[in-house]
């Protein structure tokens, strides 16, 4: 049965097509760079070191498509992060995002935990050379799980007075997104619940919050566009 | 490099014979489409846009044009969309009520779940003859069956029995008076047909209510100028699947048998969805513990493996595969499903080199993974 051609259907070699063939998009080299050949990640013998890592972060959970966990190495003397161990359940974006941020926090000498705490999403998304827009959440996941590991690094040197909680309230303990984080959501032009979901995965695996989030979306769409 | 496509479910390539007989159909000008399809209305079929199509003029055609025989539907959690969307826009904004039943952990409704939910304003059961994710088959005779049989019990036209044979075409019987229903929707991308172009079979003395409005095709249940070249296509390639369609099951379960057998057993923490036996001779679905459906879709697709995956990061919604969910499973093992669907061009090499280059790129993915989903979900 060798009368069919089995080039296969065009959008799906090296990138993804949705189930219903319609929708593709196409990751950059960085990032399939960082898909293929992950840096840093936590191998099991390392991980058998506990001792080693003074900090841990975590963000996600499976039921909502992404979870991130990450072990931080933090010089003592300079409070500089020497490692940036990580492991994700994800997409190829979240993989790949996870990825770049150790790669990002631990060049040049290692960023101080200060200077980390300020790392953004759009930081990582700009050295992956940009994420597809409905990709956007995978990206949010890795600075929130560092900013997490930074608190607990803080918290086992009993420096509690740096200890930042996020000053915004959380809505989804789950995926820990914010009510600033909607704002912001909103503000990016995300004008419905899902829009929102696209943007943040709020709610995804944990429908309970979503009228909670509904409700925001509506406050902060009245607020700025009346 | 070697390249292996397995997502014939989604789409099919055009098989020449088919284009063959639509070329002339494509260059030259017919001057009156609607009086030339005879065939059409011999056998009672309307033509569409595609197997949605189908689905939302017997779903919403159908409920919408006997509305005042009864408000209660049912179908099944496990639909395609086209279904699926077309009850819950009839439920929140008709004023329709509807039983969406739930399948067993294989993807199997049974006849007497049907008999069960039948209420006395039942007008329309809607349970697809085969599932395009899972590949699991439906009762459907038997269950054409019940719904004929009440049918003469209350000396009555309704309830009617659609099905979505979309999947099944290539495969399964089609024989309209051994399946018992009433309406029955297939399409021609998924066996070697033109795209764009499906239809619906449907039983005489049913009254539908128009989609769209306009025009006197197809008695004005279906106005629009016909796709000439695609109906005829459609028409070949139906020929050609019922002809074959024997020949390349018994070709084909073997080859899946062997891709389902050779995962199971030499990749750990793995499952079957939906059922060993009763399913599409070209579906394996599996569900990958620990990692995520399109990571893994986009390592198997370097290696030159063409599949699809149940989960959410390929949908627009971020919600995985509705179908994984109705089977009773939670998010995680949803998020890891991966299906492969054989086709014409599969050969038993195709999935030799599927079995050596899957289990390591399967490893490599959990080795970075941080979740260790239950045992519950896959011993």
């Amino acid at each position: 049965m060798s009368e069919y051609s089995q080039e296969p259907i065009s959008g799906t070699t090296g990138d993804v097509t949705t189930k219903d063939g319609v929708k593709s998009w196409f990751y950059s080299d960085v990032v399939k760079d960082h898909f293929f050949h992950p840096r840093n990640f936590m191998e099991d013998a390392l991980e058998a070191d506990a001792a080693h890592y003074n900090a841990i972060g975590k963000v996600g959970s499976p039921a909502c498509g992404d979870e991130l966990r990450v072990w931080l190495h933090v010089d003592p003397a300079t409070e500089r992060i020497a490692e940036f161990r990580w492991k994700t359940f994800g997409c190829g974006s979240a993989i790949a995002s996870s990825s770049m941020a150790s790669v990002i926090v631990t060049e040049n000498g290692g960023m101080t935990l200060e200077d980390a705490r300020k790392l953004k999403p759009q930081d990582i998304m700009a050295r992956l050379g940009g994420l597809p827009a409905r990709k956007f959440h995978c990206s949010v996941l890795c600075d929130k799980a560092l900013r997490d590991a930074i608190n607990d690094y803080y918290r086992r040197a009993s420096k509690f007075d740096k200890i930042i909680v996020e000053a915004s309230r959380i809505i989804d303990p789950v995926s820990k997104v914010t009510d600033h984080d909607i704002e912001e959501a909103v503000l990016d032009g995300a004008q419905t619940l899902e829009a929102v979901q696209q943007k943040t995965k709020v709610g995804i695996g944990n429908p309970g919050v979503l009228p909670a989030v509904e409700e925001l979306v509506r406050f902060y769409k009245e607020k700025y566009f009346g | 490099m070697r390249s292996v496509y397995l997502d014939h479910a989604a789409t099919t390539p055009l098989d020449p014979r088919v284009l063959e007989v639509m070329l002339p159909y494509l260059k030259e000008a017919y001057g009156n489409p609607s009086s030339f399809h005879s065939m059409g209305k011999e056998a009672k079929l309307l033509f569409t846009s595609g197997g949605t199509e189908s689905d939302n003029l017997a779903v919403l055609g159908f409920a919408r044009a006997n509305a005042d025989k009864g408000r209660h539907l049912i179908t099944s959690a496990l639909e395609h969309h086209a279904v699926l969307e077309a009850m819950m826009h009839l439920e929140k904004k008709e004023g329709f009520r509807v039983t969406y039943l739930k399948p067993d952990s294989t993807g199997r409704i049974t006849a007497d779940q049907v008999r069960e939910a039948l209420q006395p304003d039942t007008i329309l059961v809607s349970i697809m003859y085969a599932n395009n994710e899972v590949g699991t088959i439906e009762p459907v005779a038997e269950i054409g069956n019940v719904i004929q049989k009440i049918r003469q019990e209350k000396k009555q036209a309704w309830p009617v029995f659609h099905t979505d044979a979309c999947q099944a075409t290539g495969f399964l019987e089609m024989d309209i008076e051994k399946l018992h229903v009433d309406l029955l929707t297939f399409n021609g991308s998924k066996m070697y047909g033109p795209k764009g172009v499906g239809a619906l079979y449907l039983k005489r003395g049913i009254k539908l209510q128009a989609l769209l409005y306009g025009g006197p095709q197809e008695k004005g249940w279906r106005p629009g100028t016909e796709n000439v070249a695609g109906i005829i296509g459609l028409s070949k390639a139906l020929e050609l699947a019922q002809a074959n369609c024997a020949r390349e099951s018994a070709r084909l379960i073997p080859l899946r048998d062997k891709l389902i057998h050779g995962i199971l057993t030499r990749i750990p923490k793995t499952r079957l969805n939906g059922h060993p036996t009763e399913r599409l001779p070209n579906n394996v679905n599996i569900s990958f513990m620990d990692i995520e459906g399109e990571a893994l879709l986009l390592y198997l697709d370097a290696a030159g493996v063409y599949a699809s995956t149940g989960s959410a990061c390929t949908s627009l919604s971020l919600e995985p595969s509705h179908v994984i969910f109705a089977l009773g499973y939670p998010y995680e093992v949803a998020h890891g499903s991966l299906r492969f669907t054989l086709g014409h061009a599969t050969t038993d090499s195709d999935i030799d080199y599927v079995l050596k280059v899957l289990p390591p790129l399967v490893e490599k993915l959990r080795a970075i993974s941080p979740v260790r989903v239950d045992e519950k979900y896959y011993v």
